[in-house]
């Protein structure tokens, strides 16, 4: 296959942010207190499989400043959750280096400054939530009233429920009412609600909303961008093991979540449909036009009002999987 | 950290835990009675000048003990299974300290096995001095602790789903070849079963009771198979922690 480039997916050189100083940055005395939350740079990390070498990550680049919620978003097997497991030091990378608060994530995690809920796991048994709780709770060097913990991850009510008898949902909303015990400075929540209907993923970050803010800083994994969009401050959007853009929910949103809408409407010129808000780029195909929008209520709204004849209206989103797909289609073929 | 609540709420959910309460006290009780019950009048067993409630007895206070230490496998491995483990490595709770606490609550059902034996054997008739008591429980307790590694061994090399035939099957073979069913006093099989730690297991609780003691063959057995499956869990703890997740 011939290498294309394509400008828009190319990965972007690495984010000279203006994020402290970055001299201190680099220099190994610089004081924990002032260091990033997180600071990855170059992570590598190839697997072996029957079917060869898998390359995980291919250099990997990501920078959280203290207090920042930030959604590392991505289709499945993008690398996200590698990427948390070298952050977490679950894994060894390759190549790299990892610093979390300011120092090697063993030793964040033995301070117990880091609250994590990975994407699978269960609980342990045989104890109510309250009680597993409380065990957890030990554990740390400053934990959080646990009964409050509890009511602010909106599990109150299961606190006296045996952990075997909850549902996937409320299983979930513990886990992470568990990552919090600790009061971390670093919340990692990867994938935390796979697997949740429509209705507790809302239940669930409402509970992430209340818990998190208060100055905690927040990495989460998603492939939803709906979720990337209405809870992060930035979105760093990985494929392929690379991260290939990274910047305000917005601009990742208009990136990837284009939607088309398609209408018969004869005679009207294109550009006037494109001066239409929320459409970004309108297109004819005989009577039917298609546009593409940025903000397809809106746009819906415009051209309703704009172009009342317009009939056999169509919406379509692209899924963040297609979006992919599409954007690196040319990058190789190594599916995983 | 607070390692106390910590271990408490363990010991807790272990307890709690019905069928594991049954299997670990109930079962060795119940072979007790069927064995020992219908020859409690037996006072020379197979030649060895020892009582049947006595022998058996002993045998099922090691034998369930053994099971109730080995236990501690199951656990780690279902908590590995769950990916529970995942997560308390990243909680400030050392690796050693989560051993050290299943340890603990495997020891606490042992020694709860242990005492359930030594209730229904009196209530068979058996009569020790306090010393014999004493000498045997704590020469049992000592005889638990290779059983300890190799638990923690075989729960980090399987999975849930695995360790219980295996478990079943070892403990099986532990216990037959032992003598925990019936006395083994010569030939190839004594050769083979003092090679076990499973034989001074059962020849410990019988120290007490005018047996021979463990000896220097006794303690090199059961000191070498302590360091080899703790040596062999440390790797397999290595090579679990290091194993890719999907």
């Amino acid at each position: 296959m011939t290498e294309k480039t394509t400008n828009l997916l190319a990965p972007p050189p690495r984010p000279e942010r203006p994020r402290g100083d970055p001299a201190s940055r680099r220099d190994g005395r610089a004081p924990a207190a002032g260091a990033l939350a997180v600071d990855l740079r170059g992570l590598r990390k190839t697997y072996r499989s029957p079917a060869g070498p898998v390359e995980a990550l291919r250099g990997v680049d990501l920078a959280v400043e203290r207090g920042e919620t930030v959604a590392l978003l991505g289709p499945n097997g993008a690398g996200k959750s590698t990427t948390i497991d070298l952050l977490l030091g679950l894994q060894p990378a390759d190549a790299g280096t990892i610093s979390v608060l300011g120092r090697p994530p063993e030793a964040a995690i033995s301070g117990g400054r880091i609250g994590v809920m990975l994407q699978t796991g269960g609980l342990l048994r045989d104890l109510t939530v309250r009680e597993l709780a409380r065990m957890m709770a030990a554990l740390y060097p400053k934990p959080l009233p646990v009964d409050e913990v509890l009511a602010r991850a909106g599990v109150a009510e299961l606190a006296d429920r045996r952990t075997e008898r909850l549902s996937g949902g409320e299983t979930q909303r513990v886990r992470f009412a568990l990552a919090l015990l600790g009061d971390p400075e670093l919340l990692v929540l990867d994938e935390p609600t796979v697997g949740m209907d429509v209705d507790s993923r809302r239940r669930f970050w409402t509970s992430v909303r209340a818990l998190a803010g208060q100055g905690r800083t927040t990495l989460f994994a998603t492939h939803y961008l709906d979720e990337a969009d209405s809870y992060a401050d930035r979105v760093v959007l990985i494929a392929r093991g690379a991260v290939v853009a990274d910047g305000p929910p917005t601009e990742i949103k208009a990136m990837v979540g284009t939607r088309t809408i398609r209408a018969t409407l004869p005679d009207v010129p294109v550009e006037e449909l494109e001066r239409l808000p929320g459409v970004l780029r309108a297109e004819r195909h005989g009577d039917s036009v298609v546009l593409s929008c940025s903000d397809s209520d809106a746009a819906v709204r415009a051209l309703l009002a704009a172009q009342p004849d317009a009939r056999d209206l169509e919406i379509r989103g692209a899924g963040l999987e297609e979006a992919f797909l599409e954007l690196t289609a040319d990058e190789g073929s190594d599916d995983r | 950290m607070n390692l106390v609540t910590y271990a408490r709420y363990e010991l807790t959910r272990t307890f709690r835990n019905r069928r594991f309460v049954a299997f670990s006290f109930g079962f060795p009780l119940v072979l007790y009675l069927a064995i020992a019950g219908p020859n409690r009048h037996e006072n020379d067993l197979g030649g060895t000048g020892i009582s049947a409630p006595v022998y058996f007895m002993t045998s099922l206070a090691a034998f369930g003990a053994m099971n109730a230490v080995l236990g501690v496998g199951g656990r780690i491995a279902t908590e590995r299974s769950s990916g529970w483990n995942r997560l308390l490595r990243l909680t400030p709770l050392p690796v050693r300290s989560y051993f050290r606490v299943k340890l603990l609550t495997a020891y606490a059902t042992a020694i709860c096995t242990i005492a359930v034996l030594y209730v229904a054997g009196a209530a068979l008739g058996v009569r020790l001095g306090a010393g014999n008591w004493t000498q045997m429980t704590v020469l049992l307790l000592v005889g638990l602790v290779p059983f300890g590694a190799l638990g923690i061994l075989l729960g980090l090399l399987l999975a849930a789903d695995t360790i219980g035939p295996a478990m079943g099957g070892t403990t099986a073979l532990l216990a037959l070849l032992g003598g925990v069913w019936f006395p083994i006093t010569g030939g190839a099989m004594h050769a083979v079963a003092q090679a076990l730690p499973s034989y001074w297991l059962v020849q410990a609780a019988r120290v007490g009771l005018g047996g021979h003691g463990w000896g220097g063959l006794g303690w090199s057995v059961v000191a070498i198979w302590t360091v080899a499956a703790a040596l062999l869990a440390a790797r397999a703890y290595r090579r679990d922690v290091e194993r890719p997740t999907a």
